[in-house]
């Protein structure tokens, strides 16, 4: 249908007035019953309590919030949140690449199955993952006891944190790329391979770059999934302070202390890092939706 | 083979910096060792991390025999806690998705001011992290907030009850419907829904016989996904429940409580239950998605 079609319908009904129109007038019912229901539901659930935790932290007032934000221990679990969260996705950007590449460009025995099970992590709850990767890890797992005879401690550690968030990342990263590399027209792979590129050049000069939005975005999410994380990490870290404590874990700690505004301003912080990186993740999809017409 | 138009080049390279001929290979794929190496790692590195797991749930939940694997589940609390998990995706699930239509219906089908916006607001729960979200329904409901007079004098038990853990269940869950139906709805456009108008269906007529049948498919996706992180939410109901035995217990929680009572093979005979959920959404997502992939198609790309 064209445009103007569509105005013509859309205008049948009612002539529009001139001037600012909040909607544009439409046959179709139901669009204060259904807008009006929906941003209802978004405020009472979302947006008021969301607002009430900005509230409590901004009532400490910046001395007492930055206190606390400030406090080793906080600075510690952040950090340490943020570094094993980084590697994680890093992790994921290479492999999270290589599985999407497999699953759209080979044809082998399994490929369907491989697909389902990238979803795995979607499905399974943390705390299930958790404790199986608790034990798959730790000195008596099948993994954990393995690693032991290298010298290697893997359960208890700061390692075993990015194990379990590679795990929760893992699909973030193939099921953004993996689109897109099915939409890749193979003309431009040809033309490549014709104008003398060989298969290296093609793949890291034209599709890495194409690929390029898709991976940034996948790994943003990942990112932003593995900071907030808690259960399937607190299981296989040992949550020892400033070494392998993590924020989410601190929160919880603050809360069984009684200690309200702690938790609040910590509450706070990864809050904000959380719009950050909703508003990264926007970014990145306007531009490449401008770079590439296609939003990942 | 000359006739082959991608052959030519080659010939274009001096005799001398020829490569000696070998197997043909197609210059838009790899090697075939390249190719099952890669192939290999995917597998492996998929396999280590995603299916060991899993294997390893199930292997535990049953190293101690059916006896201690029954006992986990049947005991009272274990029960409990299956009845309250189930309850509160009963709820949580059904209000999800009545907004998640309602939502799509409206930013699928008009143009208004600030559709983004609201687009991106929908999102903002999954941003969050799970034990922010309990935490702001602590703060918000919790003994030391405003409201609390107000809910002591109603005797209205929010935090450390059921609904709380309703409440965090519904916000860790929001946007799994919305923004299935959403990508969806806005492919389909509003020709049939037009269609129907014109031909004097009212709206209501409209929505159960023309767009409903249309999205439903999308529908039961979001539904399934929505359903396997209601009942397996761990964070933000760990923060709100109180860990009451029996009473605030998830399934969830459930394990977390065997587990650190080193009830290993109890713990992981709840968690096997999940596990065997997770499983099931996954075949069923598996299915829809390759028996309705074209009616699914707009939602997959996100």
């Amino acid at each position: 249908m064209t445009r103007s079609t569509s105005q013509a319908i859309s205008g049948a009904g009612a002539r529009p007035r001139p001037g600012w129109h909040f909607a544009k007038p439409s046959v179709i019912p139901g669009f204060g019953l259904t807008l009006g229901f929906a941003v209802t539901y978004l405020t009472l659930i979302v947006l008021i309590p969301l607002a009430g935790l900005v509230l409590k932290a901004s009532s400490l007032g910046f001395e007492q919030f930055w206190k606390i934000a400030s406090d080793q221990r906080t600075v510690a679990a952040l950090t340490t949140s943020f570094g094993s969260s980084l590697i994680a996705a890093l992790v994921n950007v290479v492999f999270g690449v290589l599985v999407a590449w497999v699953l759209v460009r080979y044809s082998f025995p399994g490929r369907r199955l491989l697909d389902a099970v990238v979803d795995l992590p979607f499905a399974l709850p943390t705390a299930v993952a958790g404790i199986a990767l608790s034990a798959l890890y730790a000195p008596n797992g099948w993994i954990g006891s393995l690693a032991g005879h290298f010298g290697f401690k893997i359960a208890y550690t700061p390692a075993g944190i990015v194990i379990a968030l590679i795990f929760v990342g893992l699909p973030f990263m193939v099921r953004t790329v993996q689109p897109v590399l099915e939409e890749l027209e193979a003309e431009i792979e040809e033309a490549a391979a014709t104008l003398g590129a060989n298969r290296f050049q093609t793949i890291s000069r034209v599709l890495l770059p194409r690929l390029t939005p898709a991976i940034l975005t996948g790994f943003a999410l990942a990112f932003a999934r593995a900071v907030g994380e808690y259960g399937s990490v607190i299981f296989i870290a040992a949550n020892i302070p400033y070494k392998s404590e993590i924020a989410p874990l601190l929160i919880v700690i603050r809360l069984e202390e009684f200690n309200q505004p702690a938790a609040a301003a910590i509450g706070a912080v990864m809050l904000v890092i959380a719009f950050v990186m909703l508003l990264v993740i926007n970014l990145l999809q306007a531009w490449s939706r401008r770079r590439f017409g296609n939003g990942v | 083979m000359a006739s082959d138009p991608l052959a030519a080049p080659t010939s274009l390279v001096p005799a001398r910096n020829r490569p000696a001929p070998k197997r043909r290979v197609s210059p838009t794929t790899e090697r075939p060792a390249v190719k099952y190496t890669l192939i290999g790692i995917a597998v492996l590195f998929m396999a280590v991390i995603l299916l060991l797991p899993l294997l390893t749930v199930f292997t535990q939940a049953l190293v101690k025999g059916p006896g201690v694997f029954m006992k986990a589940i049947t005991e009272p609390d274990g029960l409990a806690a299956i009845r309250l998990t189930l309850l509160v995706a009963v709820i949580a699930v059904p209000l999800n998705l009545v907004f998640g239509v309602a939502a799509a219906w409206a930013i699928a089908k008009f143009e208004f001011h600030g559709k983004a916006f609201l687009i991106t607001l929908i999102d903002l729960p999954f941003s969050v992290s799970p034990v922010v979200a309990g935490l702001i329904y602590v703060l918000l409901f919790g003994a030391n907030s405003m409201l609390a007079p107000f809910l002591n004098s109603i005797n209205l038990q929010i935090v450390f009850a059921v609904p709380g853990i309703v409440l965090a269940t519904i916000f860790v869950t929001f946007p799994f419907i919305a923004r299935e139906l959403i990508p969806l709805m806005q492919d389909q456009g509003s020709g049939d829904e037009e269609a129907a108008l014109s031909l004097g269906a009212s709206g209501w007529q409209t929505f159960w016989r023309v767009t409903l049948p249309n999205i439903r498919w999308g529908l039961l996706y979001g539904v399934l996904l929505c359903n396997a992180r209601a009942m397996g939410e761990f964070g933000a109901v760990s923060v709100i429940s109180g860990h009451i035995r029996g009473v605030t217990n998830t399934m969830p929680l459930q394990i977390e409580i065997l587990y650190n009572e080193y009830n290993f093979a109890g713990a992981f005979a709840v968690a096997s239950l999940l596990a065997l959920l997770a499983l099931v959404t996954l075949i069923f997502k598996t299915i829809l998605e390759f028996r309705f992939g074209a009616e699914l198609a707009a939602s997959k790309r996100h």
